[in-house]
């Protein structure tokens, strides 16, 4: 038995998917280190075979906007979804340069990676208007109640766009996927391993599912 | 020594949207924790962030930011309801809202129901 809200959330993007085919804009948001850039790359190595950026330990590793246009996910009926993928910085409310210190950067590195991280977050924020739909990446293993996740989440709804939770890195130990289901019990949820590819053909079969409704 | 200024919804209540995010924002930048009656709206939050960005530097590391709702996800359709009627009549008052400097608030955690906040040890002074 599916809750009605969930029936609404699964019917707007569905609507969604049938209207825009090749041509939505779908992003990735989430605060840093979440595994946003981890997810797109699987995405795009699993479907193109090649990466879309780098990723790393460090925090605000993606610190631009990257764009992958015209990705095609095939399901097992031979169904299409076209989609460009849209990568974008985590977003923080405070970015301090000592905190790059703490993994070895030198301190100019560290000033110049934190200027940058801050446009990456106001990149982010414009960018809110420009999607047609977006996974919010959250990391399964930290608390999802941060207000960076309630405000991202906030601004998708108040802009109507259709959105789903990826509850990233369930191969750790102290991943609960239940915690984020309490926390967000009006959005859809699908817990994968983006490093891993855990659950990833789950994730694309609920991209069909909800195209498909 | 942590100052924490109250700031009743009366004070923003006619601010536009950018004059409510200076006077919140100014006063993190004094190193303030400011305890908002009543929420911004999610566009503001957002434009919060935003603004904080734009502004950081050798002194100011940034915000510790979290609100609290009136009432909670899981509450009656009639609650929710009451919640809306009255958010109507008297705006975005209902609920807290608390700002803190990133160099004077360490982290804020939060649950559905509560807000406990954590400041540093030995806060790093501006000088003016």
């Amino acid at each position: 038995m599916i809750p009605t809200f969930l029936k609404k959330a699964f019917g707007r993007w569905k609507s969604l998917f049938k209207k825009r085919r090749g041509t939505m804009k779908l992003g990735l948001y989430g605060p840093p280190n979440s595994g946003k850039s981890t997810l797109a790359n699987r995405i795009c190595l699993d479907w193109l075979g090649q990466e879309l950026g780098s990723v790393s330990n460090i925090p605000h590793e993606t610190r631009e906007i990257q764009i992958k246009e015209q990705v095609t996910i095939k399901s097992k009926d031979g169904d299409e979804l076209i989609f460009n993928l849209i990568d974008t910085p985590g977003i923080a409310t405070r970015i301090d340069y000592e905190d790059f210190l703490k993994y070895g950067m030198t301190a100019p590195k560290a000033k110049k990676r934190a200027k940058e991280a801050t446009k990456g977050v106001i990149d982010s924020i414009k960018w809110l208007d420009e999607m047609d739909a977006v996974l919010v990446v959250l990391d399964a293993t930290q608390d999802p109640y941060s207000q960076v996740n309630i405000t991202i989440l906030g601004n998708l709804q108040a802009r109507n766009v259709p959105v789903m939770i990826v509850a990233n890195k369930v191969d750790l130990r102290k991943a609960n996927i239940k915690r984020i289901k309490t926390a967000f019990p009006q959005y859809p949820i699908i817990g994968v391993s983006a490093k891993y590819g855990k659950q990833i053909d789950e994730f694309y079969d609920s991209l069909f599912e909800l195209a498909d409704r | 020594m942590l100052t924490l200024h109250i700031v009743p919804y009366n004070e923003i209540a006619d601010l536009t949207s950018i004059g409510r995010i200076r006077k919140l924002l100014n006063l993190a930048k004094e190193d303030k924790i400011v305890l908002l009656e009543g929420r911004l709206r999610k566009e503001e939050e957002a434009e919060l962030i935003q603004a904080t960005m734009e502004e950081i530097n050798k002194d100011f590391r940034g915000i510790e930011l979290a609100t609290i709702d009136a009432i909670s996800k899981n509450s009656d359709g009639f609650a929710k309801f009451k919640n809306a009627v009255a958010s109507v009549i008297l705006g975005d008052r209902q609920g807290l809202t608390v700002i803190g400097p990133a160099n004077v608030v360490k982290a804020i955690k939060k649950d559905p129901h509560k807000i406990e906040l954590l400041a540093r040890e030995g806060v790093r002074r501006r000088k003016r």
